[in-house]
Parts: C-alpha cells; structure tokens; sequence
C-alpha cells in the first residue's frame, strides 16, 4: 500500500532524510526504530504532509497514488493516520467536537454522508470502552490539561474512531506506563487487519512486546541502515544503538 | 511554503448580505442644520417636547463643531456630514395593521436576511422588530406580549403612545451631550427599539431587532431603549446588516439601558455590517454608545456582542453600577479581516457597594486588519468590596495584523480587588496542522480554533444566535489562513 522510493527531505537547506527506502503491504506490521534525532519523527511528518519538511528527492505511492502531490487532509480521507509524538492542545473546542468533525471530513472526502448523532454516540461509546477512556476528558478541550497518557490514549482513541488503512504511531508508548501501554497495544491490535498496516515508530522495543512487528527498521542519519524481524528489536535492547552506529560510522569511514 | 506566509492570501468570502433593495424612499435632502431636524421631527408627528430635546441635542453638537473623539486606536479620512441623508424611510403605509400589508419588495428583504416577521414562526420564541434604513418596520407579538404589560415597539410609536415613559427615562442614561456622535444621535435619529418590562415580568421570549441599511448615502442613528422595573427579566437581541457599498456609510446609534431593583437585562448583539472590501473601499463605520445603568439594588446588566463587520468599529457597552450588589457583564468577540478596524471594549463604573464586573474581551485580527481592546474600571469611593475580573485574549492570524489592549483601572476604594489577564497568541501552524492529519482542511481548521478560542464568549448567546454567530466567525475570516 505504501511504497518509498528514495526519499529525501529536510528543512531550511539542511537535509534530515537521505534516501529512505520502505515497502509496506496490506497486513503488515513495520517498526522504526532508531536513535534520537535520526529522522523517525521527520519520516512520519513527511508522510502526513507537513509543509515545513521539503522533499527534494523520491516519491512516496500510497495505493498507487502519488501520497507527496496531496494535501495533508486529502491523505487522511485516503486513510493515512499519524499518531502525533507531540499531540496538540486546541483551548475551547471540545474533543468531541474535534473528532465528530474529523469522522465526518473523512466521510465527505469519501462520498459518503455524514454520520447521524446517534450512530456517532454509539461507536463513540464502543471505542471509549476499548480505549478505557472517560466520556468527561472527551468533553474537555482538545488535549488541554491532560497528562503524557491521556493525550497519547486520545490519538489511539481517535485513530479508533477513524479507521485509517494505514497508522503511524510516532513514540506513542513514551511517558506511558506499562498499563497504559497494554491499552494502546491493545487499541492497535484490534486495528489490525488483512487489509490495514501499522508503521510503529519507537525507541524502545517495550512497546514491540505487545504489538508484533513483521520487520524492523533502524534508522539511522535520514537513512535506514538495516531492516530485519522482531529479533533485531531485542537485538538492539541488548547491545544499545552504539553497536549500530559504530559499524555503520566504520564502514562510512572505509567508504570514503 | 509556511503556513503563516500564505495568510497573506487572505481573500474575504462574499459579503452574503450585499444586495441593494428597490425599495422606493422618502428622504430628507441632504445635509444637516436644524431645519433637517425638524423636518425628522415633523416627518415622525412629533410633540414639542421631543422636538426641542433634539434642537437642543443639535446646537450642542454643532458647537462641537467638527470635534470627533481622536482617541480610538482607528483612522479614516474626515467625514462629511453635509454629505449625508439623514431620513430615509421605505415609502409605504404608515400604519402597518397586519405584516400581509408590507410592501412585498420589503417582505423579500427580510427573507433574504433569513428573518421572519411572520407570527407562525411563534415557536421560535423570538418577537422581531425590524429597522430598514430610519425607520421601524413591524413589530410581531406585539399582542401577545401586550397581555404581560411588556412595550415592545418602535422608537416613534413609543414617542406617541408612552410619551411619559420616554420622557422619563430618554437621555438619562447617554445624556444628549455625552459625546460627538450620541449627540448627533439625538438630533437626528430616526427609530429604533422601545422595551418596558413591568415590575415582576419575566419576559416570556426573546425580543430582537434588526437593523438593515439599505438606501445610499443614508446614516442610520437608531435609538434604543430598555427599562426594566422592578425584579423584571429580560433577554434582547439586535442583528445588523447593510448592502456593499463601495462608499463608507455612517451608523451612529445610542442604546441605553435601565436596570431598577433585581432587575436584569441581557443584552446581545451580532454586528455584521457590511465591512467593506478586501482593498478597504467602502464598509460601515459603526459609532455606537451603548451605556446601560444598574439602578436598583441587586440588578443585572450584562452585554454580549459579536463583533465581525464594519469597516471601523468603535463601540464601549458600558455599565453602570451605582445600585449595591448590582452586576455588570461584558463578552465580547471582536474579528477583524482585510482593512477593518476595532477600537472595542467597555466601561464599568463601581459606584454602589459590593458590586461585581466581569469582562471577557477575545479579539481576533487577520489580513492587515487592526484590533483594540480599551476597557475602563472605575471604582468610585463609596463603592466597598467592588470586584471586577478582566479577560483580554487576542489571536492573530498572520503577523501584518495587530491586537492592542488599553486597559485602565482608576480605583478610589481600598477595599476593591481588581483583576486583569491578557494574553495574545497566534493561530499555530501545529494546531492547522493537526487537524489537516485528521481530513479537517485549513479552513474549517481556523472555524474549530476560532470559535474554541471564542467559546467562552459563544456560550452566553441565545442558542438560536449563537448558530448563527459561529457560522458567522467562519465565514468572516474564510480564506485568512492557507
Ligand atoms: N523543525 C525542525 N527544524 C530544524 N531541524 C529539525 C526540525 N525537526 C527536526 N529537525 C532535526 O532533524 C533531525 C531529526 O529529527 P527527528 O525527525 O525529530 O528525529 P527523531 O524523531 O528520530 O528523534 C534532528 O537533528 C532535528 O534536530
Ligand atoms: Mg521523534
């Protein structure tokens, strides 16, 4: 469903992604991984469209369509999801408001007519018990005073609620305790089908317990220096990302 | 490219109220001196009285001789005032006996500004009058409300048929010199409102007024007045209108407010006049005084306004608090786009005891627009254990706009606790940004943070307003961020 080619952006001259390569299938589920300030976080904000990063090399095909040439909205109506690592706080509109216009936006985009109240309720209702999220924080402002956890529960929550094809969860198990953890794995999981794919961006392979990767990346300088399965997640727990960088600057050394 | 750059594209939607109506009109020739005067005063079968009140009103602003208040953060060329008409009355049957005689061309105008003066909208619980150019049109539920001994009429019917109750309480809460325009007020205004409430009524529906331009070069100086007695309750509501002009149209209205024992009166507004073009030509200039006075003890005034037309708007809704343990309140949301201008805010003069203020000012400038807060508290030295609480917020769309807030507190009374905030910030690209991540495009995004920031302010209109007055946020800054 998602194919990057080559892909290449930054921001004000100064290049963050160096050629990122990533094919990601219908089903699958594929972690990041990588040390702080590697790119994981710009890789995602690219994908979603925003307009600070600029692309200067590469394509990215979302189900064939050209996923860079879009808007960011449109990219959601096609069903791309981000789960933000840094989510947003809107003073005085209700998160309930808030996602009753995003559901109903996606649903315009794809022709269909908004949702009436009632079934809006419903699902409402069947994703909070999911979520074990309290009906008072969703009648709160967006993300306006609530912890790390809460507003981490909320883009799962909302990423429940609108049923992307494909989620990028940036660092979405940090500042989580381990039963918030559970939650999120739990909200993910449920998400999971033949035909929808997860991106997880982590840094710690905590989170990959409870959410399976099929293949795990490192990334590493804009660039992913190895891909391999679940095995390489434990892999880089045991031997930190030292051993990762020393053989890639040795062998970047060689090169030269 | 950056986000807050492309605010600089800021196209103004369609002014959706800008159409003209052929209504034939009686007018007054241009210009004013005091035979303009009378001949207003002749027009509206006047008594003597009323005639001299405006003669006097007259020679006072005429020995101003030119002097606008220079004060308000605003700027435009000088205005004219041989220039204007000053009496504009659609030509028709005086004497409106039922609404199936109204002009229908008038009729298709009240349609198209979505209002309806037909008594089988009775469920909306909202009796309407209406003000086209100078003068009041129709008033509905008259009957009905005349069962509870409410007075709900035009300025004129008023004049004629509760002479003493005008007299009584005209100009004593705006005196006829008050400033430059509540003096030209009071020469020349031509209609506008009139509202009793007996003691003990809770009026059972909303009362509202519209207020429509429509003929050129006129000015409209409406009038309006509001006496609630004794533990009397009422919620008033005023909408304003007019048609694109390419030259700037003068609205110089006075509203005043009275306010005895445990009375209350809410009073909203929703302005939308029009506010000129996206190059600044044309577009209401709106100088208004509005003043209402806490009389009586434990008596309540409260002012919602939501501000997002004209091209210059320079309004104080004031309150005076001189019964003890009276209640002031002032919400207001102030948008300004493209070249409008703002100089908004109001007064609260503590002059009984334990008298409580609160003002709640959200200013949001776009486009090369210009937005001013100037709100004053005053604590007099009678006035024990005065409280005033003030909220100043401003958001910016673009950085060519400009939020200012002129707060001044003048407190005589130890024993007062005084309290202001203010804070500005600027629509984030993060916050666009998120919402675009869940399908919500940028315009509907700047809808969602606008009327969020807002909220708090929306909350206290009449629901049926407040529909209406979030559509309106988001149709007046459509194209200013994206
Ligand atoms: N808005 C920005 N402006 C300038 N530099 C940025 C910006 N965002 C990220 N960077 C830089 O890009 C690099 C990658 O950052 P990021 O994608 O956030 O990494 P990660 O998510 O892997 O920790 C870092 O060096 C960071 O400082
Ligand atoms: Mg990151």
């Amino acid at each position: 469903m998602l194919t990057i080619h080559n892909l290449h952006a930054g921001i004000e001259g100064k290049e963050i992604l160096n050629g990122i390569n990533l094919e990601i299938k219908p089903g699958e589920v594929h972690a990041i991984m990588g040390p702080n300030g590697s790119g994981k976080s710009t890789l995602a904000s690219v994908l979603a469209g925003r307009k600070d990063f600029e692309v200067t090399e590469g394509s990215v095909e979302f189900f064939g369509k050209d996923l860079l040439g879009m808007p960011p909205e449109k990219r959601a109506g096609e069903g791309l999801f981000l789960a933000f690592q840094y989510p947003v706080e809107i003073p005085g509109l209700s998160t309930t408001n808030f996602i009753k216009t995003a559901v109903n936006e996606i649903r315009k985009y794809r022709g269909e007519e908004p949702m009436d109240a009632l079934a809006f309720l419903k699902l409402m209702k069947e994703q909070m018990a999911m979520m074990d999220i309290d009906q008072s924080l969703l009648s709160r402002s967006l993300n306006e005073g609530f912890s790390g956890g809460e507003k981490k529960r909320n883009e799962i929550f909302q990423m429940a609620m609108l049923k992307p094809k494909l989620a990028i969860l940036d660092e979405t198990d940090s500042g989580l305790d381990i039963d918030a953890i559970r939650i999120v794995a739990n909200g993910v999981n449920k998400l999971r089908s033949k035909d929808n794919a997860v991106l997880v961006v982590t840094h710690y392979q905590r989170l990959l317990d409870y959410i399976i990767p099929d293949f795990v990346h490192v990334l590493y300088n804009g660039r992913i220096v190895r891909s391999g399965s679940k095995k390489l997640a434990l892999e880089l727990e045991e031997k930190g990302y030292d051993f990762i960088k020393n053989e890639i600057d040795v062998s970047e050394e060689v090169n030269q | 490219m950056n986000e807050i750059s492309t605010i600089e594209k800021t196209v103004l939607s369609e002014y959706k109220y800008g159409f003209v109506s052929d209504i034939e009109a009686d007018e007054a020739p241009k210009g004013l001196n005091e035979d303009t005067v009378r001949f207003i005063s002749a027009k509206k079968n006047e008594p003597q009285w009323m005639l001299e009140w405006r003669l006097k009103a007259y020679r006072h602003w005429s020995r101003l001789a030119g002097e606008e208040p220079k004060w308000p953060n605003v700027k435009y060329p000088p205005i004219n005032y041989q220039d204007i008409i000053y009496y504009s009355a659609p030509k028709q049957k005086v004497d409106l006996n039922s609404l199936d005689e109204m002009d229908p061309e008038l009729r298709r105008t009240f349609e198209k500004l979505g209002i309806s003066l037909n008594e089988q909208k009775r469920l909306t619980g909202v009796a309407v009058d209406a003000v086209i150019d100078s003068v009041s049109i129709g008033t509905t539920f008259k009957v009905q409300l005349a069962e509870l001994g409410v007075i709900f009429c035009s300025m004129s019917e008023a004049i004629q048929e509760h002479p003493e109750l005008v007299k009584q309480y005209l100009g004593t809460v705006v005196p006829i010199t008050d400033n430059y325009f509540a003096s030209l007020n009071s020469a020349v205004f031509s209609d506008g409102s009139f509202c009793y409430i007996p003691k003990g009524v809770r009026c059972p529906m909303e009362l509202s007024t519209y207020f429509r331009i429509n003929a050129e070069n006129t000015g409209q100086f409406e009038r309006t007045l509001i006496v609630a007695e004794e533990g009397s309750y009422v919620s008033y509501l005023e909408g304003c209108t007019a048609p694109m002009r390419d030259e700037n149209q003068l609205h110089a209205a006075v509203v005043e407010l009275v306010a005895l024992d445990r009375a209350e009166i809410k009073y909203s507004t929703v302005q939308n006049w029009y506010p000129g073009d996206k190059e600044g030509k044309g577009g209401i200039y709106n100088f208004v005084t509005k003043r209402g006075i806490c009389r009586g003890e434990s008596s309540k005034i409260s002012w919602t306004q939501v501000e997002t037309g004209s091209a210059i708007t320079w309004k104080y809704p004031s309150v005076i608090l001189k019964g003890d343990n009276s209640v002031g309140e002032f919400y207001s949301v102030a948008v300004t786009n493209n070249h409008q201008q703002a100089d908004t805010g109001t007064k609260m003069m503590h002059l009984g005891k334990n008298t409580k203020s609160r003002i709640v000012s959200k200013g949001i400038s776009a486009g090369v627009s210009n937005n001013s807060y100037r709100g004053l508290v005053h604590v007099s030295k009678k006035a024990n254990n005065a409280r005033n609480f003030s909220q100043c917020d401003s958001l910016l769309l673009g950085d060519k706009c400009g939020a200012h807030t002129f707060p001044y507190i003048e407190v005589k009374n130890n024993s007062a606790i005084v309290e202001h905030e203010a804070t500005t910030s600027k629509i984030g690209e993060d916050q666009i940004f998120y919402c675009n991540q869940r399908g919500i495009d940028t315009e509907t995004a700047v809808a969602l943070v606008v009327n969020g920031f807002a909220r708090e302010v929306m909350n206290q209109l009449p629901m049926e307003f407040a529909i209406e007055a979030q559509k309106l946020l988001a149709i007046s800054l459509e194209g200013s961020v994206g």
